[in-house]
């Protein structure tokens, strides 16, 4: 037998990044915070629209440059004044002025490879199903549409009530989303 | 409390018209016309101008492969390099394509820093450019290696001879620089694809081609949570990607200026090789976005102002290599080292002058044609410009290798250097595999930088006092 739909999500498309920054505010001002907005490119001035805290990629990024150096620093001291100390040509066996290109170097490596795994990380990624995916309005998402999504998780989510404020700021083709 | 309208700036007007920006796209598509147009090349059928280039291509890289193999088997001896010229067109062909790949990475990283919004047209087929490029180039040192089966010992790892790399030597830092600089193209191309995957996702109908760009798009499904982190790392790979490329042309340039020879040791090699890289690298960008533009007739995406603003850039780094070129030979003469002297008279007056004057004609007089507006919006004319300066790129890598090298601090070692069979078949064979590589990416992956194209149409973003207005009045 199959189990009773669950409502997931209403959602209601905008063609206009006006109207859509217009909608998102007053839907943030009736008081959800579970919600999102689906666009199929960065469209500016969402995040303080939907009220979003700053990102914390900037100080992940920041810890894999800080090891990529230390990294660095100790790998050329250790290996070349400690533990394998080679005299050759009478040039020094750890300077810091000849480790700079292999310092910069693992800076930046270990920099990418942490903003890289931090975005996903902190977008959840890679999810490869998605609850919505079913949803062909959902899908023009990638392509033309801007998704405003207000989920039942949301703790004052009322079907009624979130459809009618959909539609009230202009957004077509209000729907239910079930599982 | 009244909202205090917003300040719109007037626009400037010339006989009662405003002044428009020249449109970056022309043909005003809407949204879904930029999906139906770049996402529609993957599922169309290539033409038959498509297999014929992908014959001819892929042939050349067979051939060099084969002839990569030759070398490998029986040894460095098959090229044509002699007792004082240990370094000929291997390395020569090493540091042109390095270069080419720089041009990719100025495009995605410094034009962005720079908020130069007519970049999206060209930046992901330049970023594929450079990942292509770097391949090809790290292949000459690991031939040249003359054992490659060992190519791991450059790296540090603890090993049963307890030995460590020497890090005071500049083929290590080249090692750290070049792999560093391929693996960091590689993450920035890949996260700026990760959207246009998705959208490649939902547009195609065939299961396989739609299970590999769900693989590949990781669940991205454009929430505005994940936009805000996605701004953020591009902005950071763009500002770590920017002093990366102008250091790896530079330690490239430490192999040469950090020996003693006359000729490599002078202290403008850094800035003057990270000057001709970009140089080299946009005539590349422009002779393969001026071929994909005619293929996929992408004419209303790459437009004649992207190919302006190119020249453009390739008249200001020409004029850069060409003041190098000038003060090479002015610091040969007023340092009064006579064996500076002799090296750079030897460069353009002897064997070699050929080249060096060929390199002077292709990367100094060539690009001031640029100063017309109307021969920089030519097609035709860019594209021979284009090709010139690569081969003068080229040439200039190969009069600085071998020029320096083929007159030994000894006269009894002298000798003249030209290359085998071999040698040219490996380097027409890289030419071949970059671009069999980049006909595969043009067919497979959004050539043009889909989300980043819809972003910059007129009307794409809010217009804040229009949603400060409709705030007002409600």
């Amino acid at each position: 037998m199959m189990a009773r739909p669950r409502p997931l999500a209403v959602m209601g498309n905008f063609s206009n990044p006006n109207t859509l920054l217009f909608a998102v505010r007053a839907v943030r001002e009736a008081g959800y915070t579970d919600f999102d907005v689906y666009t199929p490119y960065p469209v500016h001035g969402l995040e303080q629209a939907m009220g979003l805290r700053r990102s914390k990629l900037p100080y992940i990024s920041f810890a894999g440059g800080a090891l990529g150096l230390t990294t660095a620093l100790l790998l050329q001291w250790w290996t070349g004044a400690v533990d394998y100390p080679l005299n050759i040509g009478g040039k020094p066996f750890f300077a810091w002025e000849f480790s700079i290109p292999v310092d910069f170097e693992l800076t930046v490596l270990f920099t990418a490879f942490a903003t890289v795994f931090g975005f996903l990380a902190l977008c959840r990624l890679p999810r490869w199903y998605s609850d919505y995916q079913h949803d062909a309005g959902f899908r023009a998402a990638t392509d033309d549409t801007f998704v405003l999504s207000i989920h039942a998780t949301d703790p004052q989510f009322e079907l009624e009530r979130a459809q009618e404020l959909l539609r009230s700021l202009g957004a077509e083709d209000v729907r239910l989303v079930e599982a | 409390m009244q909202p205090t309208p917003a300040t719109v700036a007037t626009p400037p007007h010339v006989n009662g018209q405003e002044l428009q920006r020249e449109p970056l796209v022309l043909g005003n598509p809407t949204l879904h016309d930029v999906t139906e147009k770049i996402a529609g090349i993957a599922v169309s059928r290539p033409s038959w101008k498509y297999w014929l280039t992908l014959g001819i291509t892929g042939t050349a890289a067979a051939w060099g492969l084969f002839c990569i193999g030759y070398t490998i088997a029986t040894g460095i001896g098959v090229w044509g390099l002699n007792n004082p010229v240990a370094w000929g067109w291997d390395i020569t062909n090493f540091v042109w394509w390095i270069g080419i790949g720089h041009a990719g990475t100025l495009i995605s990283a410094i034009l962005h820093l720079f908020r130069q919004r007519w970049r999206t047209a060209i930046n992901r087929s330049a970023e594929a450019m450079t990942i292509f490029a770097v391949i090809c180039a790290g292949l000459f040192p690991l031939i040249h290696l003359g054992r490659p089966w060992f190519a791991y010992w450059l790296f540090p790892y603890p090993n049963q001879m307890q030995m460590w790399i020497n890090f005071r030597s500049p083929l290590v830092w080249d090692v750290f620089a070049v792999s560093t600089y391929l693996t960091v193209s590689i993450l920035f191309w890949y996260l700026g694809l990760i959207p246009d995957l998705a959208t490649l996702r939902n547009y195609v109908k065939r299961r396989i081609p739609k299970a590999l760009y769900t693989f590949f798009s990781l669940g991205w499904v454009g929430s505005a949570r994940h936009w805000q982190h996605y701004e953020i790392a591009y902005l950071i790979l763009a500002a770590i990607s920017t002093p990366l490329v102008l250091s790896v042309h530079s330690v490239v340039s430490f192999d040469f200026a950090v020996s003693i020879l006359p000729g490599w040791h002078t202290t403008i090699f850094p800035p003057y090789f990270v000057a001709g890289a970009i140089f080299s690298g946009f005539a590349m960008v422009l002779t393969l976005v001026l071929i994909m533009r005619w293929v996929l007739n992408l004419e209303n995406y790459i437009t004649l102002k992207h190919i302006d603003n190119m020249n453009r850039i390739l008249l200001a780094t020409g004029m850069m290599v060409g003041y190098a070129y000038a003060m090479e030979f002015f610091i040969a003469m007023y340092s009064g080292n006579e064996y500076e002297r002799y090296a750079f008279l030897n460069r353009a007056f002897g064997p070699y002058g050929w080249a060096y004057w060929a390199m002077v004609f292709c990367n100094v007089a060539v690009p001031q044609l640029f100063w017309s507006p109307r021969l920089r919006r030519n097609v035709v004319v860019t594209f021979i410009a284009s090709i010139l300066v690569n081969v003068g790129m080229w040439l200039e890598r190969f009069v600085i290798i071998t020029t320096s090298l083929h007159r030994d601090f000894l006269p009894s070692s002298w000798d003249y250097y030209a290359p085998t069979w071999v040698e040219v078949s490996i380097y027409i064979g890289t030419l071949g595999i970059f671009f069999t590589l980049f006909l595969l990416f043009a067919k497979y992956v959004p050539v043009i930088a889909i989300a980043e194209t819809k972003a910059i149409l007129p009307g794409a973003q809010p217009e804040h006092h229009v949603v400060a207005e409709a705030a007002a009045s409600r």
